[in-house]
Formats: C-alpha cells, structure tokens, sequence
C-alpha cells in the first residue's frame, strides 16, 4: 500500500548546559491513508518531541539531529528543507494539522476564534476574505458548535475547555490536511467530552478520509480508536502491532509491564496490580543499551550489548528486544508463579468511621466595590452517606461536581453550612476551631498535585514529621526521629533522603512523601483528593498497591476521590457517583460497574476508555459538556443531558432511594417501577 | 464601558480631592516663613502684618483651604513669590515647551524602541540581539545629566556646532529651534528607547513561547506573521503600561535635562519653585502632574481594553 507518511529514523536532541540529550533517538513509523494510529508512551517518552520534530516544529535549544521524512510516497525529504522554508510552511496547517493538549493555551486570546480558522484557510485554500469566513463557520458547525455563525467573533476565553479544543480541531481540519496529529489533545478534558471529541474526530476521519495520529499517554484510548500502536519509551519506539495483537499478546517486556500495572474498566475486580519497578531513565544520561534495562524483569546479561533494534516477531508486530520469544514466554511462566502474592487482606468493621447526614454548602458570590452578595453558587446539598471502619468510599465524578467541597466539608477546611458529619460518634460540622485541634491528627489528606502540594523549601523530614510536633505526639527527640524514619519506612523510602528538598524526589516519590505525611499523626481516616492522577502509568500501580497495603496493615478508611473510573474500581469497596453537587447514585463496587442505574452513571461509564479493546461496549453519547455548577437546571441536575427526562425531571429533584440492597439511586425511573 | 469609564473618573476625583488637601497642607509643613519666602527678609514689621493677612494666614486651616481650593477651581493659583505673576500664567507658558518635548521624543522613542525590542527578542541570542541588548542596558543605567553635558562638551563647547543652551520656537526662528532642539531630544529619547527596547524583548519573548504560538506555526504561517500578528499584540500590553507612567511622568517635566540646556519648561521651573520656597507654583504643579497622572491611567486602561479582549470581556460582566 502507498504509505501517506513515513518517518525513518528521526532524531531530536535537547542542548542544555553544554549537555545533548537525545530526546528522540530514531523512531521510524508510518501511516497509511485513513488510518488512525496511536503512539503512547509516559511523559518524558519522546511521543510529543516526534511528532514536533516531523514537522519541524521543536525550537531552540531543540534541534531535529537526523532522520528522513516522507509525504504521500514523496522522494523529497522534508527534513531537508528549512524549518521555516515555503515548503514545511505548505506541509505544516495544509498537509499536516496539529492540535496540542492545552486548550487553555492554545490559542490566541487577543484574536477572534473566526479570525484564526479563516488565516488557516486563506493561507492554503487561496480563498478570499469572505469565502475564507464562509468555510471557517462551516468548520465551527463541523465540529459542533452552537450558533457558529454568531460565535465566529468570540474569544477563546468566551469558550468552556471542551469547546476550545472542539475550535482546536475545526482550525487543524480547516485547511483539508491529509494529516491530523492529536497530541494528548483530551487528556485536560472530562471523560465525557474526551469520548465525544475522540468520536467526532473519528467520525471526521471517516468522512473526509483524514488519516489521525494520537498521541496520548492513555493505553485505553488507543485501544479504543487506533488501529495500530507504536509504544514508545525513553526516545525509543519499544513495540509496534496493530491494536488487538498489542493488547492480546504484548511481547516487549515494557508493554507487558505496562498491561499488569494498569487496573482496566475490564478487569476482574481483586486483579493484583504488578507495579513497573523503579523510574524511567532521565534523558540526560540515558544507558547505551536498552533504556528499559534497569527496570525490565526479563532482562539477561547480553541485553547490555547494545540498543536492540526494531525487529518484526510476526506480520505486523515488531519489538525492539534483543530476547526470543521463547526466552520471553519461559520468564513469563517464571513470573506467573512468582505473582500468586495474596491481595492485601482488609477487614471492614460494621461500626461507622463517618455519617454525613444532609451536608450542604453553598458559597456566595459577591460583585462590585461594596461586595454585595448576587448570589449563591451551589456546591454540594444534600450529601447523605456513611462510611464503615476499615473501608475504601471511592468518590466519582467530573469536574464540578463538588467532590473536592464535599472533601474540604469533611475535613472542616469548610464549614459546612448545614447538616452533621458524624466522625467516630461526634458531630465535628459546626465545631470551633480550638475544639477541633483533637479531631484533626485522626482525619489527613493526600492531594493530587504532588508537585506543588509540598513545601518546596522543606525537607522530606520536616515535611513528614510535621504534624508528629504541631500535635505534641512524639515526647522525645529520639522518639520524634525513630518516628520519622519509621514512617520513611512504611511508604518505601530510604530514610536516608531525609534532608533531601522535595524537587530532588520524582513524582512518584513526593506522593509517597505525601502519604508519609499524612500517616504521621496516626490517622484513621484519609481522605485522598486524585492521588495518583498526576503520576506516569507505570508509577500509578505503584501508589495504588502502595494504600492498600498501608489499609490492610493499618485499618486505614480511605476516601478515594478520582475521576479515572478503572482505578476506583480497583480500590473501592463502595461507590458514590456525584453530579453538579448531588450525589446521584451510591452502590457496593461491583454491582455498580456490572449494572448502573442512574442514566448519568451509565453514560459514564461508557464513555471511559477501556485498555481492552476487546470488551465490547456499548456507548451512550451525552448531550452537550458538564454545565457549570452556576447553570445547574431545576429539579434533578441530569435532566437537561439525560435521554429519558419527562416533565417531572424539571420540576422535582429525585431523592436517593434504595432499589435494591445497598444500592440506591436519585432518579425518578426506579420510582415508578417501585409504584407499579 | 461608559459605566467603567464614570467609575474610574469618580476615582479620580477622590484621588485628586486627597491630593489637594495634601498639596495645601505643604505650605503649614514646609519650614521657614511663607511671608519672607515672599518678600524677603528686609521687611518692617508692618510689612510682614500686611502680607501676613493678605495671605490669610490669621485665618483657620480650614476657611484658606476652601478658599484656597475655591481659587483652584476657576484656575486661580495665586501669584507666584518668585516671579510675581499669576501661577496659572507662568505655568501655561512653561507647560507648553514641556509638552512640547515629551511628546516629541515619545514619537521618536517608542516606535524605535519597539522595533529594536522585536529585532533582539526575534533575533535571540545572535549577535544583533547581544549588540542591541548590551547598548540598551547600557543607555538605561546612564543618567540622562551626564549624556546631556557629555553632548554638550562635544557638539557645542568642542565643536560648536550647536547652541548650548536655550529654546526657541519654530515660529519664531525655525533654524535654531532645530539646533536648540537636537542635544536634549537626543537626552531625552535615549532613556526611553533604551527602556522600551528592554520591555518589549522581555515582553516579546515572554510571548513566543506561549502555547498558541506554537499553534500559530503549526498552522504554516510566515514567521513575520506569527510575530506581527500572533506576538505583537499580545506583546505589547506591557509596553502600555509604560506608556502611561511615560505620559504621567512628562508633565513634571525633565528637571535634569531643562535644568542643563536651561529650557523654560515645567522641570526647570519646579526645580526653581522648590529651592524659592515658592509655594504657589510648587502646589500647582504637583496638583498638575496628580491630575495628568489619573488621567494618564485612564488612557492607559483604554488602550488595554482596545488590545486585549479579555479586559473588555470582564468589565462589561
């Protein structure tokens, strides 16, 4: 077949300090016309310097060092010519267009939206002015936005995140490119709109024949709209197959790793996580053998030879690994054996760590120089719920749905302004301060951001062992550094890193660092806010595997607030799902991923994209984006997307009723079947 | 946009209102005797009685300040101890020659200055933007005295190619105001090209590595339109900013510069007003540079909202 673009060998490299970094070190792909391909690897991996690289794309001190580039069976190698030379101008916005990850930023906030689709169009279709205008909103209207024609004048700012990135596409597709590179372009999106822009565009292909690449750090959305996969690690394309072969028998030992570490929608509930030991390579000082060397669990002594090349294993599936198959199956037995380590043993106790009754928070909004209070942004209402001893409560939902208030509300960051939680028997809602010092060592927090969530001016030890002093409960000096290197211990860091400054500790190490904090004062209750939604894949099962031994071990209730529905699965015991501040359904783990009831929940669910792309599913599309928590509609808050509102909907909000035991839902649909 | 435009003029007003009371307050705080400031210290006794009351110093702080401020509102400042003619006359006089000025090396300036800022930020790193850049820190750190006697000991004392002092204007003798004019332009735009060149680099490559520039090249443009239409605008809102202190500050007048070239403008009178106790026409300046300031703020808020949407998007909210 006529390959549309081929890459060979392309390699980037980063100056800095005098150092070259190899960020890209010969990947060679290809793409045929109206495929889709996916190109995955973790951040650091190279995906993203590739593709800026074939289009010339990546500035100082980044430099393309080598390679060849190929459009359309072309004999022209588009590498040769000057970055910003007539030619990759044509080639970059009219053969090729790219859409990046941040909507927020990516596009011009002093330009009209129109005025930046029609200069794309004016520069490759030839189109005057006014035809130019013309097509620019029929490219809005491609992409679904309402009223085109009026908002052809707005600014990026006017738009939501989802709308942006929609404005995003039409301006890539504007200028009819054979060729669309999507880097990480719904990876800042909810799941909702993510599985609505991956359609669209896929829809879009179809019709206009566009060939897609996708580059994403998530093995479920190549597997739900690739065809073919290249995995890339360390500036090395570790395995290229096409996408049912890649996940039914990953060969590399990297894309094997990554398969065990990942919990999938799919899997069996209790699925055992085997965390990718370890940490990728910097790309400063990459080995000059295999990158994975160090971390892979299949590795013998030749695999330090050398870079092992690319080499095909069966028609359409290749790995870059010096190993047989033979040698790679017989180690995969060995591990097999290896891994039948029990799962972490918990015990749920029946008495109750926490009762929410009725929790409600709403934050005024104030304008103008008197600050006068215009109204009223609903948070969260009417939260009722308990958690049992020993537990894991996973909190589900998009953003805006209040699972972060209702959070601050239990941990009293907030006051809540009305209802009780009940922690361990006493009420704390509408406790003082002072009266709340004893309280708080038994209720921590893990964050999202391991990054920014600790003091960058602090070290590791002073950061754990903080609360150990602000609540007096170490009596000696010697009992407060026992206590401290103890805790190191518990979350598997040396205590040897004390001094270190958190930006000396990689991010799978700061969340550690984290969680050792929050461990310090002894807790029985944590509350983790996205706690391993910043982290690299392979690190994530290492967190994941990391909290439940800590539960099992110490009896920990975790409240598990995420939005990645795979990983709740995983961890939780029981299930609340929550929208636009309302908790909508709330079920025991399983029975809500084997039958949701709450359409919302259904919709969800579907939209996520599973790392399976066996299991067929079926999707229910939504209507429109997460409205902002200002707009949320009368009566029940799902009624302006759900399929099935009647006139009720609009009128009454449904309350959470039991359907059957242990799992109750807010909608008036099991109702009516209660009635009749 | 009218609703924001009132509420910032109202701010102005209480600005200006704080202001006067301060500016009146001066005349209580600075040491030594207004009547002698006046007269002199040669005076009898009934002398001094005289002027004592004609300036209503008998009277409470209160009563001569509304007089005082009712005088300011139909532009009567009193008279000037030094000159002995109106406030409002002397000043009118000098403002002009000020104005004058300033407006004419912020043309110079600011065009220049922008186009070498893009030149070094586009340019980064190679031996134009090193050049440039050096000389612009260079000329920053210099101050503007020392380039103005350096110009004069060249070009008038050495050379004699122009006149050292003095000012002229073009109707009235237009060759000379051309060589009066050439030494404390040159003073006087070399600062502000020098600052400006230095924000717009700054400013500049703070822009080119935002995400939608990428985008902007990714979508084929030149790279002259990615700069003067993707960069430039966003660019340039920092440049504004310095275009309003800029104006606000021109009314006060270069003293350095008017002082050295002797300019009858605004900087040399203050500076004379000051060292004369010369309370009256100290009072109206500062009073005229807090006015022109506000306003000065105003403009520039303005221009913000022409250039950047997002300002106009949040004030009509």
């Amino acid at each position: 077949m006529d390959k549309l673009l081929e890459v060979r060998n392309i390699k980037a490299q980063f100056v800095t300090d005098g150092n070259v970094v190899n960020a890209v070190d010969g990947v060679s792909f290809y793409l045929n016309p109206g495929e889709i391909i996916g190109v995955v690897g973790e951040s650091g991996s190279g995906k993203s310097v590739t593709m800026m690289s074939l289009l010339q794309l990546i500035s100082s001190p980044g430099r393309v060092a080598g390679g060849e580039v190929y459009l359309e069976n072309g004999k022209d190698n588009l590498l040769s010519y000057p970055p910003n030379g007539e030619k990759m101008r044509e080639v970059r916005g009219g053969k090729i267009g790219m859409i990046f990850q941040e909507p927020m930023t990516s596009l011009n906030p002093v330009l009209t939206v129109g005025y930046q689709i029609q200069e794309t169009i004016m520069l490759h279709l030839g189109l005057d002015k006014e035809a130019a205008r013309a097509k620019a909103v029929e490219m809005l209207k491609l992409v679904n936005i309402p009223d085109a024609e009026s908002r052809f004048g707005y600014y990026a700012q006017q738009f939501s995140g989802g709308m942006r990135q929609r404005i995003m596409i039409a301006m890539a597709l504007a200028a009819e490119p054979e060729i669309l590179i999507a880097d990480e372009a719904t990876t800042a999106l909810d799941v909702t709109t993510q599985a609505q822009l991956l359609e669209m565009m896929q829809d879009i292909a179809k019709k206009t024949g566009t060939s897609i690449i996708i580059v994403t750090h998530n093995l479920g959305i190549v597997a739900q709209y690739a065809e073919r996969i290249y995995v890339m690690y360390s500036g090395h394309i570790m395995e290229h197959a096409g996408t049912k072969a890649l996940f039914r028998r990953p060969e590399h030992p990297y894309t094997r790793g990554l398969l065990k570490a990942i919990p999938r929608l799919s899997d069996p509930k209790g699925k055992v996580l085997v965390p990718i030991d370890g940490l990728p390579p910097n790309p400063a000082n990459r080995p000059p053998y295999c990158p994975f060397y160090p971390r892979c669990e299949y590795r013998k002594e030749r695999c330090k030879e050398g870079i092992p090349p690319l080499r095909m294993t069966e028609e359409g599936h290749s790995i870059a690994c010096f190993l047989s198959g033979e040698e790679l199956e017989q180690r995969e037995e060995e591990l097999s054996h290896k891994l039948q380590k029990e799962t972490a043993k918990k015990t749920i106790k029946p008495e109750l760590c926490l009762d929410i009754r009725k929790v409600r928070k709403y934050f005024p909004v104030y304008k103008g120089l008197i600050r006068k209070k215009i109204g009223e942004v609903k948070a969260i209402e009417d939260i009722t719920f308990q958690v049992r001893k020993g537990e894991t409560l996973g909190i589900v939902g998009e953003s805006g749905c209040g699972k972060t208030t209702l959070a601050r509300c239990l941990m009293r960051v907030y006051r809540p302004d009305e209802g009780e939680v009940i922690f361990e028997g006493t009420d704390i809602a509408r406790m003082k301060d002072s009266e709340l010092i004893s309280f708080r060592p038994k209720m921590q927090m893990i964050f999202q951001d391991p990054f920014s969530s600790l003091d960058p001016r602090q070290t590791a030890g002073s950061i754990v062992g903080e609360s150990l002093k602000i609540h007096h409960l170490t009596k000696s000096q010697e009992e407060y550094e026992a206590k401290v290197d103890e805790l190191f211990r518990l979350v598997g860091l040396s205590p040897e890193l004390r001094e270190r400054v958190p930006h000396e500790f990689s991010g799978g190490q700061r969340q550690r660092l984290g969680i050792a904090r929050a461990l310090a004062s002894n807790p029985s209750l944590i509350v983790c806010d996205e706690p391993i939604s910043a982290l690299d894949v392979s690190i994530q099962a290492q967190i994941i595997n990391l909290l439940e031994e800590l539960q099992s071990r110490l009896g920990l209730t975790y409240l598990f607030i995420a939005h990645d529905l795979a990983v709740v699965k995983h961890i939780s015991d029981r299930i609340m799902v929550m929208y636009l501040g309302r908790i909508v359904e709330f079920s025991d783990c399983l029975d809500l991923y084997e039958e949701p009831l709450h359409p919302y929940t259904k919709a969800l669910l579907s939209a996520v994209p599973d790392a399976n792309p066996d299991a067929g599913r079926e999707r229910i599309p939504l209507k429109g984006e997460v409205p902002s928590i200002l707009k949320r509609p009368a009566g029940c808050p799902f009624s302006d997307r759900c399929n099935l509102t009647e006139d009720r909907c609009r009128k009454e909000t449904p309350q959470l009723k039991e359907v059957k035991p242990g799992h109750r839902v807010a909608c008036f649909l099991y109702e009516q079947q209660e009635d009749a | 946009m009218g609703k924001y435009l009132l509420k910032r003029l109202g701010q102005t007003i209480l600005v200006m209102f704080l202001v006067s009371i301060l500016v009146f307050l001066l005349m209580s705080f600075i040491p030594g005797d207004p009547v002698y400031a006046m007269l002199g210290e040669d005076i009898t006794p009934e002398e001094y009685q005289v002027a004592y009351e004609q300036l209503g110093l008998d009277k409470p702080l209160i009563t001569r300040y509304a007089g005082w401020l009712g005088g300011v509102f139909q532009g009567d400042f009193g008279v000037s101890y030094q000159y002995h003619v109106e406030v409002e006359e002397l000043i009118a006089s000098r403002v002009t020659v000020t104005l004058y000025l300033a407006v004419l090396s912020t043309v110079i300036g600011y065009p220049i200055g922008i186009l070498f800022g893009m030149l070094t930020a586009v340019y980064r790193g190679k031996k134009a933007d090193s050049i440039l850049t050096f000389i612009a820190n260079l000329c920053n750190c210099l101050p503007q005295f020392w380039i103005g006697i350096c110009l004069m000991y060249f070009l008038a004392l050495k050379s004699g190619l122009l006149p050292s002092y003095g000012f002229t204007w073009p109707w009235e003798d237009f060759g000379m105001h051309m060589k009066q004019l050439i030494m404390p332009l040159i003073c006087l735009s070399i600062g502000s090209i020098a600052g400006v060149t230095r924000q717009t680099r700054s400013s500049m490559l703070e822009v080119i590595r935002q995400d939608y520039v990428r985008t902007a090249r990714s979508k084929g443009l030149r790279e002259k339109k990615v700069i003067l239409i993707h960069v430039m605008k966003n660019g340039l809102i920092p440049i504004i900013t310095m275009l309003g202190n800029r104006l606000a500050f021109m009314v006060g007048g270069s003293m350095f510069v008017e002082s050295v070239f002797q300019i009858p403008g605004m900087g040399s009178l203050f500076v004379k007003a000051i060292g004369g106790k010369d309370i009256p026409v100290v009072q109206a300046c500062v009073l005229l540079t807090a006015l022109v300031s506000c306003l000065a703020y105003i403009v520039t808020d303005l221009l913000y909202m022409l250039v950047d949407p997002r300002i106009s998007l949040v004030e009509s909210e």
